[in-house]
């Protein structure tokens, strides 16, 4: 067996310059296939760690009516046994309750239908961090009546910070109720979508405008890692069954899909890459088994077998593809080390990007099972591209191979 | 025994609606330790009759028969394996595997064989030493001459054991010194090792060795003639 690789793989080397462009070939074309995975998933994954982080959290808490009827009225009743309890447990990183009322925000210069989120800004750093997110500004301060609003609410209101805006809602009797308030900061979001829904401001100040006692419309809740969040959310259910309890993928479905469309995806990609190198690998092996048709005859006229002539066909298509494959999938893998560091800066298009909740700069990332996988493809692709040409080296007949001289 | 023995041996081709036989009735007797060539022109069926007593090809009349053993009714693959441990072969060109040194060429048959590693290099550095290459055996067929190539053909076509050896126009590319370094050596080995050849050739350098030389024409025996040299 091993006479019959070391043959195989000398083989290879007869013709030097068609193998290395068929070696280089496979290389680019695993190098890009990884890379281009790298980025569409890093991408997707980093849309998916914003769209949670500003938006989503791992895990809301909501009464059970408000997914039907997002109503001021549908509010989580005792909050503070909740919180208490995830405060305490040890897979979770950050808690933070939430009053979410509709309304109308409005300046001198226009007016827009947001989201108000009344929050308790010192709890909410271990999850939106949104103090973080501000361009301009602080974030809220101790003086009363501040809201932080998005930069593309501020362009729409042409507000600057300083400005008077104001916000109207309803409470639970139907009553509009107004407040004034000065924009203290102004954040920059996952998307400009997310700027012109969301503005933000303290629980307590919203408490004093509404004439009704109210708790909370939202617990969220931070885990320690995406892998956790099932886990707690069922520990959840069942200590708190009157509650509805929801995961991220949950709450917003499309996330989720996108996560397992892309990992199908990847896998499309790759195989049409692959499928397009095979045809160069059959060919190339072609040539190589018909411009060998007399020494294969022979080898067969002196008593090599047929099995013996198809695997060392099998071998040499094997080492060819193996000697671009790894380098290949080797050098996607130290681009994306390096580029999943460093980030791909798209500033210039990231005005388009931005609209679709995707951040700037991209970091490219793929699961190591991914590179095994390539692997194998690559492997399952040599293999059957040296189908071909090895049963057309069984059909040649010892002696018209040798005797056309 | 008789080594090759055939019997009204029939090979017809169909080509187009004319049927051509090249190998027409031969009765043929070669035993153990001859120095046989068959000659005849082009056409003749001399190449024919070679490919059928090789394996090579198979009889559409009569049979073939190798050491007692009638290879007619073998199968595609029964018949790689017979010729591998039965009969040697030298053709005219690309004899070698250019990517093996001339060693390992030799060593190759051998390892079909499933030989151990150790018997392998001492047989075929024994066989090229016995042609006079014991000083070139990590050579590559390129970096021999044509006539050197030949001789590691010839220790490859021994390397095996066999019944005999087949020659198909062995010595077609070569000058006239390697052709008669090359008849000297199997000739040697024929007086030497009663190893049995059969060459097929119209080189009258080849014909002027041989101690039998049959004659084919359209397919049959013209003439069969003993020489003594």
């Amino acid at each position: 067996m091993s006479t019959l690789i070391k043959i195989a793989w000398r083989n290879i080397w007869r013709n030097r310059l068609r193998s290395l462009v068929v070696i280089f070939s496979i290389i680019l074309g695993i190098w890009s296939g990884v890379f281009i995975n790298g980025f569409s998933y890093g991408l997707n994954r980093q849309r998916t760690f914003e769209t949670i982080k500003s938006n989503l959290s791992h895990i809301q808490i909501h009464d059970t009516a408000w997914s039907q009827d997002p109503n001021i009225e549908n509010q989580v009743l005792s909050p503070e046994k909740i919180t208490s309890f995830l405060q305490n447990h040890p897979q979770v990183n950050a808690v933070a309750n939430r009053i979410l009322l509709n309304g109308i925000i409005s300046s001198a210069n226009g007016s827009g239908g947001v989201q108000i989120t009344g929050i308790e800004p010192e709890k909410e750093h271990g999850l939106t961090g949104l103090a973080d997110d501000l361009t301009q500004g602080e974030f809220f301060g101790e003086k009363k009546n501040r809201i932080v609003i998005g930069e593309a609410m501020a362009e729409k209101l042409k507000a600057r910070i300083g400005s008077k805006v104001v916000i109207t809602f309803t409470d639970s009797k139907g009553v509009i109720i107004s407040g004034a308030f000065k924009v203290v900061g102004i954040y920059k979001g996952v998307s400009s979508q997310l700027e012109q829904l969301k503005v933000y401001v303290r629980q307590r100040d919203l408490r004093k405008l509404l004439n009704e006692e109210i708790t909370v419309h939202e617990i969220a809740l931070m885990t320690t890692g995406m892998e956790m969040v099932e886990s707690v959310q069922q520990e959840l259910q069942q200590k708190f069954p009157h509650y509805d309890i929801q995961s991220w993928d949950e709450i917003s479905p499309e996330l989720g899909y996108a996560d397992e469309l892309m990992e199908t995806m990847l896998y499309i990609i790759i195989g049409i890459i692959m499928l397009a190198l095979s045809f160069g690998i059959v060919n190339t092996m072609l040539m190589a088994v018909l411009e060998r048709k007399k020494e294969l005859g022979m080898l067969m006229a002196v008593g090599m077998s047929k099995k013996r002539v198809f695997s060392m066909i099998l071998w040499e298509t094997l080492m060819l593809s193996l000697c671009g494959g790894p380098l290949g999938i080797l050098l996607g893998y130290f681009t994306i080390l390096y580029t999943g560091s460093s980030g791909i800066n798209l500033t210039m298009f990231a005005d388009g990007l931005q609209s679709f909740g995707m951040s700037p700069i991209v970091y490219p990332y793929i699961e190591i099972s991914f590179y095994f996988g390539t692997g194998l493809l690559v492997v399952v692709m040599a293999l059957l591209s040296s189908l071909y040409p090895a049963r057309r080296a069984l059909k040649l007949n010892p002696v018209e191979a040798i005797r056309t001289i | 025994m008789p080594v090759i023995e055939t019997h009204n041996l029939e090979r017809v081709y169909q080509d187009g609606s004319q049927v051509i036989k090249a190998v027409d009735g031969i009765d043929l007797q070669i035993d153990e330790g001859e120095f046989t060539a068959i000659v005849g022109p082009s056409g003749s069926g001399k190449t024919t009759l070679l490919n059928l007593i090789g394996g090579l090809d198979k009889p559409t009349g009569g049979q073939v028969s190798i050491a007692g053993e009638n290879i007619s009714d073998l199968s595609d693959n029964q018949m790689i394996n017979f010729r591998l441990e039965h009969i040697g072969f030298v053709f005219q060109a690309y004899n070698l595997i250019p990517v093996l040194t001339a060693v390992e060429n030799v060593e190759f048959i051998m390892l079909l064989q499933k030989k151990s590693k150790v018997e392998r290099r001492r047989r075929a550095t024994q066989l090229l030493e016995a042609v006079g290459l014991g000083d070139r055996l990590d050579k590559k067929p390129g970096e021999l001459s044509g006539g050197q190539q030949q001789r590691v053909a010839v220790a490859r076509a021994l390397a095996s054991k066999p019944d005999f050896v087949l020659a198909d126009e062995p010595t077609a590319n070569l000058d006239s010194a390697s052709t008669a370094n090359l008849l000297d050596i199997m000739a040697r080995l024929n007086r030497e090792e009663n190893m049995t050849f059969v060459f097929a050739t119209h080189d009258q350098r080849v014909i002027d060795r041989a101690k039998r030389i049959i004659t084919v024409e359209d397919g049959k025996i013209k003439s069969d003639v003993k020489v003594d040299h």
